[in-house]
């Protein structure tokens, strides 16, 4: 396999010669993550956040087979097993620390990524299948972490998975039968677990599938860059390795230094208390939160209150639904042919307030369901789709954007000159603004 | 076209979300706050503050482990008074020692408990007790939640295996609630007094069934220590602490190394990022 983006592969040795030859498994990593994949030289750190990823996933399939070993999926013994692994297992704590927590760095991690994604027009072509299959990536961590989040058999995990499932029945005539089917009977009971203990053993290994597709589209055009000018020529690219391996590695070690401060000294403090407490089907917590990756999906679910024409519940599932569904169509919503918010002032004040309103979000959306909370959601809720679906359609048709740098090198030239950033600052772009805000933490 | 049917889409959003906000506001404007809610909100107490040994210098909580002698007198606590109710059915006796009895006490503590292992007469084949190991899990007090719920009028006393893990600020929260119980005040509303029930601010009805455990002197520690209210409600709570997270010493313990490591590590890969970058203008 090779991609036309690539430099050639050439083998120097003898065995090299005769490998490519038969099986050419280093002329794929070559070019894929190697020298031979040439990469715009003046991405910045926002760039890391693929390669997090990708680690974060690798965290949570080595961790998550180890917890199987342990692990039994019944409703009679599974929150049981989970103390056997914290206490009994040896370094079963750090196993099940790692993997709970790993799940929340995960999406912190693929949140950046996608804000960088939003914010530098990656979804644009021509990497639209790039983008779009991160959605599938999303939407499929989305269903993983979710069943996942039931196993230990808590409170929480019962309860969150009696309120999403039951969403289901929304849907007219065939929802009360859909939700019985994907329950395996009339509640969530011991058919439910097992079934997503199955469906969450599998399902990473899809991502990992799906990863592999992303990467293989991404190295059709190439890697995006912060000015979202394309590469002109050798001068603007860099090859993969050493120089985006060495930045990767020290990348790595500041997220593994972040992730070590929850998992060995507040390994607790991003989960609920209710879930140490076995689940009971003749006691309903107090109030029902999912895990907060999903509080701004969660605050628009419930921001519908008003039963027009459909119930609200309905109402609630389809817009859900939608808020992550218009990500597919991205690409095409914006239609301006400049991708980076660098030189669309009018498009970057708007992302940034997109990002303020999906933190808004993520705060009503693990709050308790009443007021000022429901109308804060609703708001809320009507610029998130108003965003993508209005705003952004209007803006890329009507804005004028900046004077774009005629190639990535002469952009990374004139940057120097004009803010004076010592030699070797990353980052060191035409762009005033740093992003730095999260879409949701 | 596209374009038309996105806008379309949104306004439909908005719509219904706009609907949904005015309708809401005219409801809550009509809306009153239960007497039960304000009553809960006036009368409520939030946690003590205490400084445990756990939470280390300046309660970062990244040093800081347990007081073993402290955990033992929790034990005895725990013995003592909560386990005539409250099962602890996740710690086995094994793990005492871990928190400073050696083989021979924990054998016979394990010999000595109040309750036995249900067993199987290997002879006849009928249910029988014997008597706990070291092997075993602290037996339960009740066969089953109707026992339990039976011997205690209607009120379930929860197992306390993970207890300090599954309320938020677990800790400070049991502690506060075991020696915060107090007289109704003078201004309590007369109707939201529940009958058989026990005052405590700390408690989120403000009515618990459990009555109040500790008073001054009820146990008499095998190290000497005075046994106050305030020290005993802070030693169970130790000892309940370590019983939800007993492997708490070997995590930090772990997590002072890895981080350690990791900063050298990424220093390391910082320079040798710098180093691999130097000749390159971006």
């Amino acid at each position: 396999m090779s991609f036309g983006w690539s430099k050639p592969y050439e083998p120097k040795s003898d065995f090299g010669k005769w490998m490519d030859a038969r099986l050419p498994l280093p002329r794929l990593v070559y070019g894929s993550v190697g020298g031979g994949y040439e990469v715009p030289k003046n991405i910045n750190y926002f760039y890391n956040f693929g390669v997090l990823s990708g680690l974060a996933l690798l965290i949570q399939i080595v961790t998550g087979i180890v917890l199987a070993m342990h692990y039994a999926a019944n409703t009679e013994v599974a929150f049981s097993s989970v103390e056997h692994i914290m206490r009994n297992v040896n370094y079963g704590w750090l196993m099940r620390y790692m993997h709970a927590n790993g799940a929340s760095f995960f999406f912190i991690v693929v949140y950046l990524h996608m804000w960088r994604g939003l914010y530098y027009g990656s979804y644009k072509a021509p990497r639209e299948m790039v983008w779009m299959l991160g959605v599938v990536i999303f939407l499929l961590m989305m269903a993983t972490a979710f069943m996942g989040y039931v196993l230990p058999w808590g409170q929480m995990s019962f309860w969150g998975a009696t309120v999403i499932t039951n969403l289901f029945s929304a849907i007219p005539i065939v929802g009360d039968t859909l939700v019985t089917f994907l329950l395996g009977g009339f509640a969530v009971d011991n058919a439910t677990l097992n079934r997503f203990f199955s469906l969450h053993f599998l399902l990473p290994f899809v991502i990992a599938g799906v990863v592999i597709l992303k990467i293989w589209s991404l190295h059709i055009p190439g890697s995006n860059n912060p000015t979202g000018v394309e590469v002109k020529g050798p001068a603007d690219t860099i090859p993969f390795h050493p120089y985006f391996t060495a930045k990767d590695l020290f990348g790595v070690g500041v997220y593994l230094i972040a992730f070590s401060i929850f998992l060995f000294f507040m390994p607790n403090f991003l989960g609920h208390p209710d879930n140490y407490i076995e689940a009971n089907a003749l006691a309903t917590p107090e109030h029902i939160v999912p895990e907060w990756y999903f509080w701004p999906f969660y605050a628009i679910l419930r921001a519908f209150t008003f039963d027009f024409i459909l119930p609200a519940k309905l109402w609630g599932v389809i817009a859900m639904g939608a808020a992550i569904v218009l990500l597919f169509f991205l690409p095409w919503l914006d239609s301006s042919p400049v991708k980076s918010m660098r030189y669309r002032p009018k498009a970057r004040m708007w992302t940034w307030v997109l990002a303020a309103d999906i933190i808004v979000l993520s705060w009503c959306g693990g709050a308790v369901a009443e007021q000022p909370y429901i109308i804060i959601s609703q708001i809320a809720s009507m610029y998130y789709f108003a965003h993508f679906l209005i705003i952004l359609p209007l803006v890329s048709r009507t804005e004028t954007p900046l004077p774009l740098p005629a190639s990535i090198s002469e952009a990374v030239l004139k940057g120097k000159e004009s803010t004076g950033a010592p030699a070797g600052q990353p980052d060191s772009g035409p762009a005033p603004v740093a992003p730095e805000a999260q879409p949701a933490e | 076209m596209f374009r038309f049917i996105s806008y379309a889409i949104g306004l439909v959003f908005i719509f219904v979300l706009a609907l949904a906000a005015v309708t809401g506001l005219i409801d809550s404007a009509g809306a009153e706050t239960s007497e039960a809610d304000l009553v809960r909100e006036e009368f409520h107490a939030s946690n003590k503050d205490v400084h445990w040994s756990w939470e280390g210098p300046m309660g970062l909580g990244v040093f800081g482990g347990f007081d073993d002698r402290q955990l033992q007198r929790g034990f005895q606590v725990y013995k003592e008074v909560c386990s005539s109710c409250h099962s602890l059915k996740r710690v086995a006796f094994r793990s005492l020692q871990d928190i400073g009895f050696n083989e021979a006490e924990v054998k016979q503590i394990a010999a000595d408990w109040i309750n036995e292992v249900p067993d199987i007469n290997p002879d006849t084949g009928e249910t029988t007790t014997r008597k706990a190991t070291p092997a075993d899990t602290i037996p339960l007090v009740y066969p089953n939640e109707i026992a339990a719920r039976a011997a205690n009028n209607n009120a379930l006393p929860p197992d306390m295996s993970l207890l300090t893990k599954a309320r938020p600020h677990g800790s400070d929260y049991l502690y506060s609630l075991i020696t915060g119980y107090e007289p109704v005040p003078a201004n309590f509303p007369e109707d939201q007094v529940s009958e058989g029930l026990h005052y405590n601010p700390h408690f989120h009805s403000l009515w618990i069934a459990m009555p109040p455990q500790l008073s001054d002197g009820l146990i008499t520690y095998a190290d000497g220590t005075p046994a106050t209210v305030d020290q005993m409600g802070q030693d169970v709570t130790a000892f309940l602490t370590w019983a939800a997270e007993p492997k708490m010493e070997a995590r930090k313990a772990a997590g002072i190394g890895t981080i350690v490591f990791l900063i050298i590590f990424t220093a390391f890969a910082y320079v040798a990022y710098r180093r691999v970058w130097a000749d390159v203008k971006h």
